[in-house]
């Protein structure tokens, strides 16, 4: 056997996280089994009916970008941010070039969605980047994809090599007047890159280090262009929109929060996996469609939306539903989407230690309080898991991540800082239990 | 020792990369064509990072920043195999360290480390974007491996040694 052959053993085949069946009303993942991912198959699902449509029937930017307001849908990348506004930021008759830039640089512990996304229906990000290119006059789209999932940049190649071929991108799209060229670029491992200003950095060939915002990309993006970038599963949003209705989109899910959203859900479940759920889904649901907690335990604690969102202790979890309103409102945020579920035997010191560990080794090291607070924050919690820890070190820890949230150039700092403050806040005692002669304070007396 | 300045093939493949953007725009290309050398030779020399700096009408240092700053380029060689296993959080929970640790016993090697007959190399990485399937890992940056008990992984281990040998016999 060859290497390629020997290792063509170990695939996933998408059967255990995408294709379990257990999705409710999907719209991205509806229809898959892991081998329909070409063209032609994309077509009988219907596939680029909404470009079709659009096209042939004339729809204006103006109303595209109106039914994705009306539609609720909000960005899929972590922020939250509502995309028909996003859209609408773009400069209309800019006289240069303008960009639209797909981010596949899913690199967040715990998501995974975008990678089945690219794998298993990479058409639907195709047509949903061509419709939001149309409805903001781009005609140069990127698409960044992990470069650790070599795999799907080489397919999602081949998927582009098929649109062009159908005449979906190129010049002329469908015989109308409308032209757009889409390319695939790839990361190479840096964390970092995945926020929108490194990634643009990177896309221009440099080291993936964050620009301040505001400017925000749609007034200086890619080459200092206006640029809009979303996140894989936005754009994979679009196609269902156009074609029954911004009202419709809105309507499966709660207000404010649109559509159905794929959770990627890890740890201590019986079946792991990515779930496309309407926003709204109560947690109990979604916990129960993964079979449960591993093992028949109890369930402890869950980081509700990717490492970089505080975690929740179980009591709260299981009132909450899964949309971006009820987790932020129980303290943490639906961030990519990605759950990672802990049972009762886990320790809250070694999770936060690896994740500590994770935020000192990416961070990109231009902001001293996020390159240096990282650092603190990973020996200090190392130094309680081995028993080592000061009866100071608590303090020390909320200390440092006040030193670090909200004086960094991104996002990263703060999402090194909070998972910290959020295991102190409801775990303490685990902390302080490692901690050699510690005593707790005496309660302050009011 | 120098080597042989890049084959036609791969200068190919550069000049599709470089065609995806404004001409202005040609050192976007950098990621994708060091991508492109390290898989053909293994790992990023400076003599090929002054080439695509060439190449591509950039500065060399730019073309080293690039290399250093992301995770994925090898500055120096490594085993035929660099084997990546994920131990970020979510991998933690399922088995993602014993992972490690089994392919550390199983190779006598620890991560980091490349094996004596340069077969293997070991790398704990973080997040590679399938958390789902963990314990996975990739192998020579291109391929992930899904669901890698102790048994596949000796299966995977055994299946490579194999492969070698047939190709050298
Ligand atoms: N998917 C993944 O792998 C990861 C996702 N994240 C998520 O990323 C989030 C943070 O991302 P950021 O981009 O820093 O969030 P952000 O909240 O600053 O921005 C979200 C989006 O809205 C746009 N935006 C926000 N305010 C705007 C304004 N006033 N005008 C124009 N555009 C505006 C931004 O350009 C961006 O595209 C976190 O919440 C986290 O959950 C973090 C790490 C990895
Ligand atoms: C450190 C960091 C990493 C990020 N990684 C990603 C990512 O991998 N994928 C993504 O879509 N957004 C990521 N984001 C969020 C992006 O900056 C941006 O908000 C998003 O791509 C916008 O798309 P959306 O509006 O469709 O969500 C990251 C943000 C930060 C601060
Ligand atoms: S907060 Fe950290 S990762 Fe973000 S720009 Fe500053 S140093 Fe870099
Ligand atoms: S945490 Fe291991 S692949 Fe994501």
């Amino acid at each position: 056997m060859s290497p390629e052959q020997v290792l063509q053993q170990f695939q996933a085949t998408g059967v255990q996280t995408c294709f379990h069946g257990r999705h409710i009303e999907p719209q991205i993942y509806a229809g898959l089994d892991g081998t329909n991912w070409r063209l032609a198959d994309y077509e009988a699902r219907g596939g680029y009916k909404a470009l079709r449509k659009i096209l042939s029937e004339g729809l204006t930017p103006d109303q595209v970008i109106a039914e994705v307001k009306a539609s609720g849908l909000r960005g899929r990348g972590g922020g939250g941010f509502p995309t028909g506004l996003k859209w609408s930021f773009m400069p209309r008759q800019f006289p240069g070039q303008k960009y639209l830039v797909c981010n596949s640089d899913e690199g967040e512990p715990g998501t995974c969605k975008d990678r089945d996304i690219l794998q298993f229906n990479p058409h639907i990000v195709i047509e949903g980047m061509a419709i939001a290119a149309y409805a903001m006059g781009i005609s140069v789209g990127y698409n960044y994809i992990h470069g650790e999932i070599f795999q799907s940049y080489d397919r999602f190649e081949e998927a582009l090599e098929e649109a062009r071929a159908a005449g979906y991108l190129g010049d002329k799209i469908m015989g109308s007047t409308y032209n757009f060229q889409l390319h695939a670029a790839h990361g190479f491992g840096a964390y970092i890159c995945g926020e929108e200003t490194a990634l643009l950095e990177s896309l221009e060939g440099k080291k993936g280090q964050p620009r301040f915002k505001p400017p925000f990309p749609a007034s200086f993006g890619l080459y200092g262009k206006p640029t809009t970038i979303n996140n894989t599963e936005t754009f994979a949003a679009v196609p269902w929109i156009i074609n029954n209705g911004g009202p419709a989109y809105l309507e499966c899910g709660k207000p404010n929060n649109g559509g159905t959203k794929i959770y990627s859900v890890s740890g201590d479940v019986e079946l792991p996996g990515n779930y496309e759920v309407p926003m709204g889904t109560p947690f109990s649901k979604l916990l129960e469609l993964c079979g449960g907690v591993r093992k028949g335990r109890t369930l402890k604690a869950v980081i509700p939306g990717g490492s970089s969102s505080p975690v929740l202790p179980a009591s709260i979890m299981m009132e909450c539903t899964m949309d971006y309103d009820s987790i932020a409102k129980a303290g943490s945020m639906l961030g990519s989407g990605a759950v990672i579920v802990m049972d009762d035997s886990r320790s809250m010191v070694e999770s936060l230690r690896r994740l500590s560990y994770f935020y000192m080794h990416e961070s990109c090291g231009q902001c001293t309080p996020c390159r240096e607070g990282t650092g603190w924050l990973y020996r200090v919690v190392d130094r309680i898991h081995n028993g080592q820890g000061r009866a100071s070190d608590m303090d020390l820890l909320n200390s440092v991540a006040d030193n670090i949230q909200g004086r960094t150039i991104c996002a990263l700092g703060d999402a090194a800082a909070m998972p910290v403050r959020a295991m102190i806040k409801h775990f303490r005692h685990e902390f302080e239990a490692l901690i050699p002669g510690y005593v707790p304070k005496a309660p302050v007396q009011a | 020792a120098p080597s042989a300045p890049l084959k036609p093939a791969i200068l190919e493949r550069f000049a599709r990369e470089v065609a995806k953007y404004p001409e202005a725009g040609k050192q976007s290309a950098v990621m994708a064509c060091l991508a492109i050398v390290q898989q053909d030779e293994g790992f990023i020399s400076m003599q090929r990072e002054r080439e695509i700096a060439e190449y591509l009408g950039m500065a060399p240092i730019a073309v080293h920043e690039v290399t250093t700053f992301y995770n994925m380029y090898n500055q120096h060689p490594v085993g035929k195999f660099k084997l990546n296993v994920c131990t970020n959080l979510p991998c933690q929970l399922r088995d993602g360290v014993t992972a490690l640790v089994h392919l550390e016993k199983k190779l006598g090697i620890k991560m980091g480390e490349t094996t004596a007959d340069g077969m293997f190399t070991l790398q704990q990485s973080e997040c590679l974007g399938a958390c789902a399937d963990s314990p996975v890992m990739l192998v020579n940056d291109r391929t992930m491996c899904s669901f890698m008990s102790n048994e596949k992984l000796d299966q995977l281990i055994d299946g490579l040694r194999g492969s070698a040998k047939g190709e050298a016999a």
